[in-house]
């Protein structure tokens, strides 16, 4: 198990590390020899080494700068305070959540609908495949201005971007899931004399679970995109987005990439946790392994 | 209030039509395949402008499809420099970029057991993050020009096209591997005449998924600095002006260039593997 599977991700993890602290001495080398110009000074190699790796303003930060900036922001800084990235982790989390609720909410609606009636199959289905091959994250800012001059503004708009997001997956998804019941299994119910109510319950919601799933995965980490978009448009000043967006305006580096990591490690959280809810559901269907 | 009506009258039309269309008895011939959802289509856009006309509703909240048009029609030349700054010089050169890279490193992967267990499980995981994140670091290193915004998009569809390649190259089963060392195939023969072929399927599928994320990160790369043109950039600053128009106008031109760029892959991936069941009809 370990030599098989965890030692070769160790493997890879390091070398990208090791990568990435080589890569730090030519990126930030420059502002260091032209500082070094204008006073005067010189440095030996090691020198010149160890500065490029603890710049306050680097154009590369070393991982140490960013896992330190990191542990300042979440654990020493109290979770209501401004430069809290627990604070604004959150900020950007309940939009994400609230977002993909409601998206998938819809989604699981209209693919009901979708396989209950022709005509909304014909109809709607087409463009929902079609719009899943068009950039829906462009009219992010203007739902996000729109809402605005309506009154709407905070966590809402950036919502409606998530669930806007997270809904063709799940439609498209529920879709395959609730028409994967064989012939066969219709015909069983049929011959139970089944209500549509019946077929529905009792074996195409049940039946489209593992798709559901499938989607889910892909809409959660899609949502939390959509948030952290929501977030650049308008010049927010709270959320992960919000972090990123000041971070370049005023060339904090560090603040930029400790922003990331927190929503990597955000959507990590995210995908792995409705990982855990699939399998949980799946074994109390009695899934067998 | 007679715009309501006809909205409301027209919705019935439109929905009764396609309703006697899916149900009747040709549904299953192309021409009503197509006709249905394009008159869904006709009939929102319909139903948009007789809404938005009889509710005059403010043009800082939803311009009328036809003003959209007319927009469209009118700045034909900053939409079509938008689009070469954006589409052609952003996403195009990035899309090759990256999956030109991705499809190397796949092989390499593919060759070295350890290296494909170990970069397998990260690849997939940074298919997942929110890669567009990196979007503000990579302008600042390549400056504000299409240069970064193609370095954002190599970055986005770098990881699914790895993932996907690598699980395609697999794609053969022993008995066609051990025909091909019967035949006394050597790494690159069978890697050309048989794990290639076999793993276009999936080498398209990690295509078709980047097409979209290459336009969403070359607009989105626009929002953190650009110069001052680029479909991004038209739109953040066209919201800023309440010009809501011109925004339609240029999503039209996102959209179209998303389905064009998606249609395009399609259109090889069907020449490429005929072969598979998928594409034989």
């Amino acid at each position: 198990m370990f030599k098989r599977s965890i030692l070769p991700v160790l493997a890879v993890l390091g070398v990208i590390i090791a990568l990435w602290y080589a890569t730090c001495i030519p990126m930030n080398a420059a502002w260091t020899i032209q500082q070094l110009e204008r006073s005067g000074e010189t440095m030996t190699t090691t020198e010149h080494i160890v500065d490029s790796w603890s710049q306050e303003r680097p154009r590369l930060p070393a991982p140490h700068q960013v896992a330190a900036e990191l542990w300042d922001t979440t654990v020493m800084k109290s979770v209501t305070s401004k430069k809290s990235l627990v604070y604004h982790g959150w900020i950007t989390l309940s939009a994400t959540l609230l977002g993909f609720g409601i998206g998938t909410t819809l989604g699981v609606l209209l693919a009901i609908g979708i396989v209950h009636s022709r005509t909304m199959d014909m109809s709607v289905m087409p463009w929902a495949i079609v719009s899943q091959t068009i950039p829906i994250i462009a009219i992010a800012p203007m739902i996000i201005v729109v809402l605005y001059s309506v009154g709407v503004q905070g966590l809402l708009p950036k919502a409606v971007i998530s669930a806007y997001l997270s809904f063709f997956p799940v439609v498209v998804g529920m879709v395959k899931g609730l028409r994967s019941p064989d012939a066969m299994q219709l015909d069983l119910l049929r011959t139970y004399s089944a209500s549509n109510a019946q077929r529905l319950w009792l074996l195409r919601l049940p039946a489209s679970v593992p798709y559901l799933f499938a989607s889910l995965k892909i809409g959660v980490a899609a949502s939390l995109v959509g948030a952290i978009v929501g977030e650049l448009p308008t010049g927010a000043v709270r959320g992960l987005g919000a972090r990123l967006l000041a971070g370049s305006y005023y060339g904090q580096t560090v603040q930029i990439w400790s922003a990331l990591f927190a929503a990597a490690i955000l959507a990590a959280g995210l995908v792995i946790l409705v990982g855990l809810i699939e399998r949980m559901t799946l074994r109390k269907m009695g899934e067998r392994p | 209030m007679i715009y309501i009506v006809g909205a409301l009258i027209l919705w019935a039309m439109g929905w009764g039509l396609n309703a006697r269309l899916a149900n009747g008895p040709h549904a299953k011939r192309r021409t009503v395949q197509i006709a249905v959802p394009v008159i869904f289509g006709v009939t929102i856009l319909l139903i948009w402008e007789l809404i938005v006309r009889g509710l005059s509703v403010p043009l800082v909240i939803l311009p009328p499809p036809s003003m959209i048009a007319a927009t469209f029609g009118q700045s034909l030349p900053i939409l079509w420099a938008d689009f070469v700054q954006t589409f052609v010089k952003g996403a195009l050169s990035g899309f090759f970029i990256g999956g030109l890279a991705a499809f190397l490193l796949a092989i390499v992967v593919d060759r070295y057991d350890f290296l494909r267990r170990g970069l397998l499980p990260v690849g997939n995981f940074m298919a997942a993050l929110p890669i567009v994140g990196t979007a503000p670091i990579l302008v600042m290193w390549f400056g504000f020009d299409w240069q970064s915004k193609a370095a954002v998009v190599v970055v986005m569809v770098f990881f699914p096209i790895l993932v996907n390649t690598v699980a395609g190259l697999r794609d053969t089963s022993d008995m066609q591997r051990d025909l091909m060392r019967t035949y006394g195939a050597s790494y690159g023969q069978t890697l050309f005449k048989l794990r290639l072929p076999a793993a276009m399927p999936f080498i398209f599928n990690g295509l078709k998924i980047a097409t979209t994320l290459a336009l969403v990160g070359a607009i989105v790369a626009e929002f953190f600095g650009s110069p001052t043109l680029g479909m991004g950039f038209r739109i953040s600053t066209s919201v800023g002006q309440l010009a809501l128009d011109m925004v339609w106008a240029e999503i039209v031109v996102a959209a179209l260039a998303g389905s064009f760029f998606y249609g395009a892959i399609a259109l090889i991936e069907k020449g490429v593997t005929f072969w598979h069941p998928s594409q034989r009809t």
